[in-house]
């Protein structure tokens, strides 16, 4: 394996008895988008601001390109980053905005204007030179703040929640456009944020981080459909958690509302009478026996939210209630709430949360 | 017209001539110094009095190094404060608070006895002493003025998240508190320096026990000596202040807007 641009090793943060970071090691390859992902007060900002210097981890080191930065100063680590609250220089210009960092570090005034337009042109705002933070948009004065962070070519671009202050629509086109520049630079990017779809949506990998802890890092994909943790697979995606007992440890079966549902290979240390926690995805569910779906369940139903395209449908089985999502059909009108109804899945598809 | 409204304008019109009844009978004194006319003579005197321009510059030269003084002192303090020790912000705002307590003559007799010229800090040994000794006090008068209205202006920008991003793009303290912090509080620097202004020109009591050709002492003389100059020093000293008031209004207009915070 190549050696990782950047390397969080076992880095831990405390402010007297509380620790808000505890022993979080990650490996970043040189290119990559890692986002982390969490709750409020989870510690993924705290390990952000330990990469860009303005926490001083209380152990652990932190590498960049083979070079231990732990102790460097902010200023020191040639490191650009985004805040979410902009934090323009509101006395200057866009253009003096983005020539900050190439004057602190001494660029010639030709050079400094060459780049600065070079910025302009990729965040497609070259008309913008002359305005000041105010005059623009939020969403206009975060990409100023992209351009002014990566005008110095940094060795790592970090984003704390860079998209959070914007408006949904504005959000969403944003997040593409820092996607698409961060490809074309190739810049190895850490960003932050506390929205699932979103750093589902541009990540490379994913960190989902809880109480200070990575609980898994992996791919959009495997995050998603594979949950590590119970935390995770609650947190990412809508789920729907079943409780189910074990009736045969070895068969793999498992009784949920008095039908047999098979998890062979799944119950890995369950003895048969333990009570577990099962978990499916909304779109795992259809209404009624599908062909392919070799497990159902039956219930009735107890909502119906039509929402134009899709049809939101709860189905209480026993205790637990079960929500799935089905397209509508101009020719066949919505099920009524108190139809008996069965649902089909592949037991493939459940989790088991531990 | 409603009721509500009428007591309001009877209210400003009580207010407005308390306050300016002795004005317009100063003004009012001060141009009848000529008999049976109205005249600029007092005004005339005043203004050519060698003394008045030489205290008066005086003056203005001691206003002008009390701000670089306080700017010196308050800025850094006030941001470092916001920034790192809000826990401090308590005690060092009571701090600015006791010039405004403690009167000015103790202070300044405190600085005789600990800088007199047999002190080991002898300031008053000298004339340059004396008048670093007296821009020292004034920078403690005029404290609580320059303290508030600084934190005042570092209240209205985020200055950690900006001193963040000034770090980040590799700035160090002097570039940061130059570029980044100063220029979005320079109005409020400002209005701390002309009310400093306004408190060194017409200050009297430190200028005349340290012995110093101040604006203040000057105007004491007149007072007790003339009838009709002093009335007209007074509006001058007057006009000086309310001038210094407007422009701290007409550059607040100038203020950059504050955008670093989200909506």
């Amino acid at each position: 394996m190549a050696e990782p641009f950047l390397s969080i090793q076992h880095v831990r943060k405390s402010y007297g008895s509380n620790t808000v970071v505890q022993d979080f090691s990650l490996d970043v390859e040189p290119g990559e988008f890692v986002s982390f992902l969490g709750p409020s007060g989870c510690g993924k900002t705290t390990v952000l601001r330990m990469v860009a210097g303005f926490e001083e981890p209380s152990a652990g080191k932190i590498v960049v390109a083979g070079k231990d930065i732990t102790r460097l100063k902010p200023n020191q680590r040639n490191v650009g980053m985004v805040f979410q609250a902009y934090a323009l220089f509101p006395n200057l210009t866009v253009a003096q905005n983005i020539a900050f960092g190439l004057k602190v570090a001494g660029m010639s005034k030709a050079d400094a204007d060459k780049r600065v337009a070079e910025m302009l042109d990729m965040i497609k705002l070259p008309q913008m030179a002359d305005r000041y933070p105010y005059q623009l948009s939020g969403g206009q004065q975060q990409r100023i703040a992209l351009a002014r962070a990566i005008a110095p070519k940094p060795k790592l671009l970090l984003l704390d929640e860079p998209l959070s202050a914007l408006d949904a629509k504005v959000r969403v086109s944003l997040r593409e456009e820092i996607r698409s520049i961060q490809k074309k630079l190739g810049i190895t990017t850490i960003f932050v944020t506390h929205d699932q779809e979103e750093a589902l949506s541009i990540s490379d990998r994913i960190a989902v981080m809880y109480g200070g802890k990575a609980e898994q890092v992996g791919t959009p994909f495997e995050i998603y459909n594979r949950p590590a943790t119970k935390f995770v697979a609650n947190f990412v995606g809508t789920l729907n958690v079943l409780e189910g007992t074990v009736t045969d440890a070895a068969a793999g079966t498992v009784r949920v509302n008095s039908e047999q549902v098979s998890l062979k290979g799944k119950l890995n240390g369950s003895k048969s009478g333990d009570t577990l926690s099962l978990a499916l995805r909304p779109e795992a569910i259809s209404l009624g026996r599908q062909p392919g779906r070799d497990s159902s369940l039956s219930g009735e139903i107890s909502e119906v939210h039509f929402l134009g395209s899709v049809i939101r449908v709860r189905v209480g089985i026993g205790g637990n209630t079960v929500s799935l999502d089905t397209f509508n059909s101009p020719a066949t009108p919505p099920p009524a709430v108190g139809e008996k109804a069965e649902i089909s899945f592949s037991s493939s598809d459940m989790l088991v949360l531990h | 017209m409603k009721s509500g409204k009428f007591w309001a304008w009877v209210v400003f019109i009580v207010g407005a001539a308390y306050f300016f009844i002795p004005l317009l009978a100063t003004v009012e004194f001060s141009l009848r110094m000529r008999r049976g006319v109205h005249s600029f003579d007092a005004y005339q005197i005043v203004l050519g009095d060698a003394r008045f321009q030489s205290t008066f510059l005086y003056s203005v030269v001691a206003a002008v190094f009390t701000i670089i003084l306080g700017v010196l002192i308050v800025v850094p303090a006030a941001y470092w404060i916001r920034l790192r020790l809000p826990q401090l912000r308590p005690i060092v705002e009571f701090i600015t608070l006791l010039p405004l307590v403690i009167p000015a003559i103790v202070i300044v007799f405190g600085y005789i006895r600990m800088y007199g010229s047999n002190s080991p800090l002898p300031f008053l040994g000298s004339n340059l002493g004396a008048n670093a000794l007296l821009v020292i006090g004034y920078a403690t008068l005029a404290l609580p003025y320059m303290y508030r209205a600084v934190d005042t202006g570092l209240r209205t920008i985020d200055v950690r998240t900006l001193t963040e991003a000034a770090q980040i793009l590799g700035a160090g303290w002097g570039t940061i508190i130059g570029r980044v912090i100063l220029p979005n509080v320079l109005i409020a620097v400002l209005s701390g320096a002309f009310l400093t202004f306004a408190i060194v020109i017409g200050e009297f009591t430190m200028a005349s026990l340290l012995n110093r050709p101040a604006f203040g002492p000057y105007l004491q003389n007149i007072g007790a000596n003339r009838a009709y100059e002093p009335a007209a020093l007074a509006i001058i000293a007057f006009a000086i202040t309310w001038g210094c008031m407007s422009l701290i209004q007409i550059l607040s207009r100038f203020a950059p807007k504050s955008a670093n915070r989200p909506n």
